[in-house]
């Protein structure tokens, strides 16, 4: 019934439109590039101010010149450019990049992220791209657990971690669930087969709505991505 | 006299520069640090520095050696997390309230070094409305949407790394390598870059990728990469 990582970004690449500019955040979300449907052209952009990211480069075709915002070694793709950080975030904050796929710890009902600051006592601030991201994608998408490892709810009434941007995300792919947030709040669209939607409610913290249509969430058999 | 903005080394391009100094380090993702000028900067040891720099903490970047020699007073950055699980050298300064630490998002930061070298002393950005980042700082609605203002942000001095030179001191990046260097040598009065190689010919127009007149001295020196 649940999914594992690899359906997980499997299932939010399938959402993902022909022609578009996507920003995929460092973890997990990056892994959406591998599960683009097949025609589509889409053109990756990272913070650093590469357009065009393509499949990572290894051994002798790694040039450590030529990285992503989480100093991967890469390769362009065909009619990539790569520009300087003030023109890359003048792309990011002009709403020039379609989407932006990121991690989470924290999703309110409202579309408030958290998902920068885990309030660990004294280790240094780690803020990146994130707010930049939030604040200005046309669209963002979370990629994230349900749950804590804990059990806790990630989707909240309010935040309790420091927000990243208000009223931001759009959509939340988790191991449970397709939802999207909208004025009334979070409504499911799929849910995982076996699972009532009595124990989805369950494990979030914030009122779900189901959608007329809600359907079964079903994904290819993926080997699961490290964590 | 014919402009020649070579200087025989990273020694001499920053002989000059005096304890209390505004510092930009460039580098970002793995790409551009200039850690030829770091190292020589940490040598020439000015005091009570202000670092502004995309990661105070990247392992690529030796950054973090100006803050063990406790030569820093101050850090603007968007990034200052250690690796590690106990506390860094720069956490434990900062813990013990012997280091001022600024965070910014990386974009807003990028943002007020451009403002810094173009003229614009602050700047409304929609990027961090309402979070702990902006706390106290002057929002106002545009078309309906909240902003914060930001303030510019400009330098004594800027260290970066670039592929090649010409004597004008033109530059070319190879890749990723640009990221902050050119908006950082805009905005310092002194700009100083360590490249792979400074060409006998000029760099042709088209291909130069930030304009001689920002950079005051070049220097040779083969990247390292820790």
């Amino acid at each position: 019934m649940k999914l594992n990582r690899s359906q997980m970004v499997w299932r939010a690449a399938q959402d993902i439109g022909d022609g578009w500019l996507v920003n995929l955040g460092i973890g997990l979300p990056v892994a959406v590039a591998d599960h683009i449907p097949q025609g589509l052209d889409v053109f990756f952009h990272s913070e650093n101010g590469v357009v065009g990211v393509g499949p990572l480069a290894t051994g002798n075709r790694a040039d450590t010149d030529l990285v992503d915002a989480g100093s991967r070694t890469i390769t362009l793709r065909s009619g990539a450019s790569i520009v300087d950080s003030a023109w890359s975030f003048a792309m990011i904050r002009g709403g020039h990049i379609d989407v932006t796929v990121l991690g989470a710890f924290e999703v309110a009902e409202n579309g408030d992220l958290a998902n920068w600051d885990m309030k660990i006592p004294h280790k240094g601030p780690l803020v990146g791209g994130a707010m930049d991201l939030a604040a200005a994608a046309k669209a963002v998408w979370i990629v994230m657990e349900h749950n804590t490892r804990s059990g806790g709810p990630r989707i909240v009434k309010q935040c309790t971690l420091p927000l990243t941007a208000q009223r931001c995300v759009k959509r939340i792919y988790t191991d449970l669930a397709v939802m999207e947030i909208g004025p009334a709040g979070v409504i499911v669209h799929e849910i995982v087969d076996g699972l009532s939607r009595e124990e989805l409610q369950k494990r979030s913290g914030a009122q779900l709505d189901f959608a007329p249509g809600c359907k079964v969430l079903t994904t290819p058999a993926l080997a699961d991505v490290e964590a | 006299m014919p402009i020649n903005k070579r200087v025989g080394s990273a020694q001499e391009a920053l002989g000059d520069v005096p304890d209390g100094a505004t510092v930009m380090i460039s580098g970002f993702g793995g790409a551009g640090f200039p850690n030829t000028l770091i190292r020589a900067l940490r040598d020439r040891a000015p005091k009570d520095m202000t670092l502004i720099v995309n990661s105070a903490t990247h392992r690529l970047s030796f950054t973090h050696e100006l803050i063990e020699a406790g030569l820093v007073r101050k850090v603007v950055c968007s990034a200052a997390r250690g690796r590690d699980k106990g506390l860094s050298p720069f956490e434990q300064l900062w813990k013990d309230g012997k280091i001022e630490l600024v965070c910014l998002p990386q974009g807003t930061l990028a943002e007020a070094i451009r403002a810094g070298g173009a003229g614009i002393p602050a700047f409304f950005t929609p990027v961090g409305v309402g979070t702990d980042l902006t706390k106290g700082k002057e929002v106002r609605v545009f078309g309906g949407r909240e902003y914060v203002l930001e303030e510019a942000l400009s330098a004594d001095l800027a260290i970066i790394r670039a592929d090649t030179a010409d004597r004008y001191g033109n530059l070319t990046f190879r890749y990723a390598q640009a990221n902050f260097g050119p908006a950082m040598a805009t905005a310092a009065t002194l700009a100083v870059a360590e490249v792979r190689a400074i060409e006998d010919e000029p760099v042709p127009h088209d291909r130069v990728q930030l304009p001689g007149i920002y950079v005051d001295r070049v220097i040779v020196a083969p990247e390292i990469k820790p």
